[in-house]
């Protein structure tokens, strides 16, 4: 009877991962609306080394609350959704004008500077970031983005790439709203 | 009319395999030999109307015939002529279109070379094959349609993805889909066999061919694939754990140990039950692989145009192929008959390893890929799953199989002395030594890991040379004796060597171009030189070039070795008018032992230039290995037994006076 059931184990795996393909493809699944416990609390209290060789400093807590509305954005040069960010969210930058912070998450500095370097900087602060920081700002993966109004507290936090229609639709309206 | 008429045929198409997969499985049940007999014509029928479909729509490509869609948004009439042919599949409708046509030909190749199959095994098989085309036939003709027609036409095209544009993506697909699609056939003789309920060594037999093609033909899409990238992104790397990639890698990996098991079926008689669910699953994952590029489920970034209504077709498809053929697994295969007995240390349990390996390996794989979204299901986050989870669960995983690698060839069949075999690989271990020595030397120090990894993959390397002069003899007997018992080896043995030993090199490759890269990133004006590895580049200016259907700005770099001009290097970074995508053609200058790589980026506006060099020691070895281990594949297909069926004939003519069991 056990070997009948062990002949049943793949069925069943397959079973469970189609069911997650199934939901994976619901027509009202939005991965862009996710609830997140990070927003509307002050920012977690870090301090975090600059990464060498890219020639912008570090980043820190008390950079967060200096009364300007600012971006923070988990990125590394391993995460191919970062990559695919990238432009969209330099175009943003330059649209607007908002400070981004970057946050260089479990990457090798050398692959962070040749990815910059690469793709171009649009960050005014870059802190290298070993894992700690990912896990009190509520970062499960890369890339998110964070947006922090001027008293040092977070306003939203979007996970993955922030592509055309999120910046838009989200973090347009929300960046005029902060900065009255 | 010609495009009218292709649609056509592809319905026809669809209906002669609805006939394939039905009367004949009637047939094979009731033992019916003219309905069985049906089998074989209509697999030679739907291969023409496929063909005839898959040449209308080329010729729609190649006459740029812009009332068709699928040419609309894929090609333009400026595009070179390669180009639009290769379009016809740089695109997901042209794509199935493709695999669609290889699926036939596959099929019909059972149907006229299977000539001593028993006929009812025959029958279900192509079935079985008929039912895998009757599902991607409907589902082109009812999501994908690439012979549908707009109107009114517009002038000219939208051109197809710059970076589809490129001689390696003309072969990459085609062979990519014979592998995923190859592995249907072993797919197919897997269901036809928990129908017969029957799997003997003949079985595994008619299996091995099939199976070892499609791997050869994957390997080498694969290899393509990443070179590809390697030198089209010009990112200098070759493999980025992306959804795609994997997709492509989880087949090959179980791929490998259901060529594996097979031997131990046709030798033994054992492990049945297991490569019979290799078979499916490898399968199965080719199917999964088509899923997720096309359904968006997963993120990527070379992914299909994704649609989640094709997405819900292909999960339909997926369970009732999957599915189904697990139910039937589960319920058939318990009453399959044991076969011959082992001890652990013998070459069947070192086959039993080496699965283990691969399966384990497999699912780390599959794990990685799909954890974003299994994730998100459960508690909504989203996350990115990249390089260091897959180089902390696949690569300690490779270590230990790669080491066993080199003992396994040396057991000999039901009982083993593992003494003796590790005996025999003394100059092995001599040769990994030897050359993690060398390695020491050469580079310094180095890491620790990446010099014991060289040693390893020299010792693989060295094992299997020692195993193939081993049983020719060499040196312990005079060459032309040593010479005719090369001869006399069969094919698979030879085979065998040269796919182990390319494997090692791609190690070595992998490893020397992961460990000792060197790159520099910088910011070069014309006249400045850059020092990489030993060589010194000199930059010397940027000028414009038209192509046919883009614009570049192509750099000029002479490359200089203690003091000495060697080479010329003309990096490009082109721009497509069209799409208005920008494209970068890395300047390659290799030396089989290491390659140079020249990137340029962007202009500073001040008469700068960003300018990224590699020097990346060992990595076109990478690619060598990879030819080696297709070679290898190919050098025991062609083996005696294989070509032949089997080799004694009393084994080929027993199955055919077993009654069909249902």
């Amino acid at each position: 009877m056990t070997r009948r059931l062990l002949f049943l184990l793949p069925i069943a795996v397959f079973a469970v991962v189609a069911g997650y393909f199934l939901w994976g493809l619901a027509p009202d699944r939005d991965p862009k609306d996710v609830p997140t416990v990070m927003v509307d609390k002050p920012t977690p209290t870090f301090d975090l080394a600059a990464v060498p060789g890219l020639g912008v400093p570090g980043l820190a807590t008390g950079d967060l609350a200096d009364g300007k509305v600012v971006m923070v954005n988990f990125f590394a040069s391993w995460c191919v959704p970062c990559r695919a960010e990238h432009p969209y969210l330099t175009a943003f930058v330059e649209k607007t004008g908002v400070p981004l912070y970057g946050i260089n998450h479990r990457d090798k500095p050398e692959d962070a500077a040749a990815w910059l370097t690469e793709l171009g900087n649009p960050y005014q602060r870059i802190g290298a970031d070993p894992g700690r920081a990912a896990v009190e700002w509520g970062v499960t993966g890369v890339p998110e983005t964070f947006i922090i109004d001027g008293d040092g507290r977070i306003r939203y936090h979007h996970r993955g790439p922030l592509v055309p229609e999120v910046l838009e639709r989200d973090v347009m309206p929300l960046l005029q709203a902060l900065r009255g | 009319m010609i495009i009218e008429l292709g649609h056509f045929a592809l319905i026809l198409a669809l209906a002669a395999a609805v006939l394939q997969g039905s009367l004949p499985m009637i047939g094979a049940a009731r033992g019916d030999a003219a309905w069985m007999g049906l089998a074989r014509p209509a697999a030679v029928v739907q291969l023409f109307l496929v063909v005839f479909a898959f040449c209308a729509l080329t010729h729609a490509y190649v006459t740029s015939d812009f009332s068709v869609a699928n040419v609309v948004q894929n090609s333009h009439s400026a595009k070179p002529m390669l180009y639009k042919i290769t379009g016809v599949w740089g695109n997901h409708e042209g794509s199935m279109m493709l695999w669609i046509l290889i699926l036939a030909l596959f099929g019909s190749a059972v149907a006229v070379f299977g000539g001593n199959l028993p006929p009812s095994l025959r029958a279900r098989v192509l079935g079985v094959q008929a039912w895998i085309g009757i599902g991607f036939m409907a589902f082109t003709l009812f999501t994908s349609n690439p012979f549908l027609r707009v109107f009114p036409a517009p002038l000219d095209g939208e051109d197809l993805n710059p970076l589809l544009q490129d001689p390696g993506l003309a072969f990459h697909p085609p062979m990519l889909y014979a592998g995923y699609v190859g592995f249907s056939m072993a797919f197919s003789f897997a269901i036809a066999a928990l129908i017969e309920g029957k799997v003997d060594a003949a079985w595994a037999r008619w299996v091995r061919p099939w199976t070892l093609l499609a791997w050869a033909f994957l390997t080498g899409g694969i290899a393509l694939g990443s070179w590809w990238a390697y030198y089209e992104l010009g990112w200098g790397g070759w493999w980025f754990w992306d959804p795609v990639e994997n997709v492509s890698f989880m087949p090959w990996l179980l791929g490998t140990a259901l060529l594996h098991s097979a031997i131990v079926v046709e030798k033994r008689n054992a492990l049945k039950t297991w490569t019979i669910l290799l078979a499916i699953l490898t399968f199965s994952l080719s199917l999964i692989g088509t899923f997720i590029v096309r359904s968006g489920v997963i993120t990527s970034v070379h992914a299909f145009a994704t649609d989640p209504e094709r997405g819900f077709f292909i999960l339909i498809l997926l369970a009732i192929a999957i599915g189904g053929s697990l139910i039937l697994f589960a319920v058939r295969a318990p009453a399959l008959k044991a076969g011959g007995l082992f001890a652990p240390i013998s070459r069947e349990g070192g086959m039993v390893i080496n699965n283990l390996f691969l399966s384990a390996a497999c699912a780390a794989v599959f794990l990685g890929t799909l954890y974003p979204l299994f994730l998100e299901a459960v508690d909504g986050s989203k996350v990115s799953v990249g390089a260091p989870f897959f180089n902390a669960t696949f690569v300690p995983l490779m270590v230990p199989l790669v080491f066993l690698m080199a003992i396994g060839p040396m057991l000999p069949w039901k009982r083993a002395d593992l003494a003796g075999a590790l005996a025999r690989l003394k100059l092995a271990a001599l040769a990994a030594l030897f050359i993690a020595g060398l390695t020491w030397y050469l580079q310094a120090g180095g890491p620790i890991l990446a010099v014991a990894a060289m040693g390893l993959a020299a010792w693989l390397f060295a094992g299997a040379l020692v195993e193939w002069s081993d049983r020719v003899k060499l040196f312990r007997v005079a060459p032309g004796e040593s010479w005719r018992r090369a001869r006399n080896l069969p094919r698979s043995a030879h085979g065998m060597t040269l796919a182990h030993a390319g494997l090692a090199v791609v190690m070595a490759g992998i490893i020397g171009s992961s460990a000792w890269k060197s790159e520099v990133v910088t910011n070069l004006k014309p006249g400045e030189t850059v020092e990489v590895a030993g060589y010194s580049l000199l930059f010397e200016g940027v000028g414009k070039l038209n192509g046919p259907n883009y614009t570049a700005e192509r750099a000029r770099f002479t490359v200089f070795r203690d003091g000495e001009e060697i080479a010329l290097m003309f990096p490009e970074k082109r721009v497509y008018p069209v799409t208005a995508m920008p494209t970068t053609e890395a300047a390659i200058r290799t030396t089989l032992f290491s390659d140079l790589y020249v990137v340029i980026g962007e202009a500073d506006g001040q008469g700068g230039w960003t300018v990224r060099v590699y020097h990346e020691p060992l990595v076109p070895w990478i690619w060598l290995g990879c030819l080696s281990m297709v070679i290898g594949g190919l050098t025991s297909l062609s083996d005696r037994r294989l070509r032949i069926g089997a080799p004694h004939r009393q084994h080929a003519a027993k199955p055919t006076s077993h009654p069909a069991t249902a």
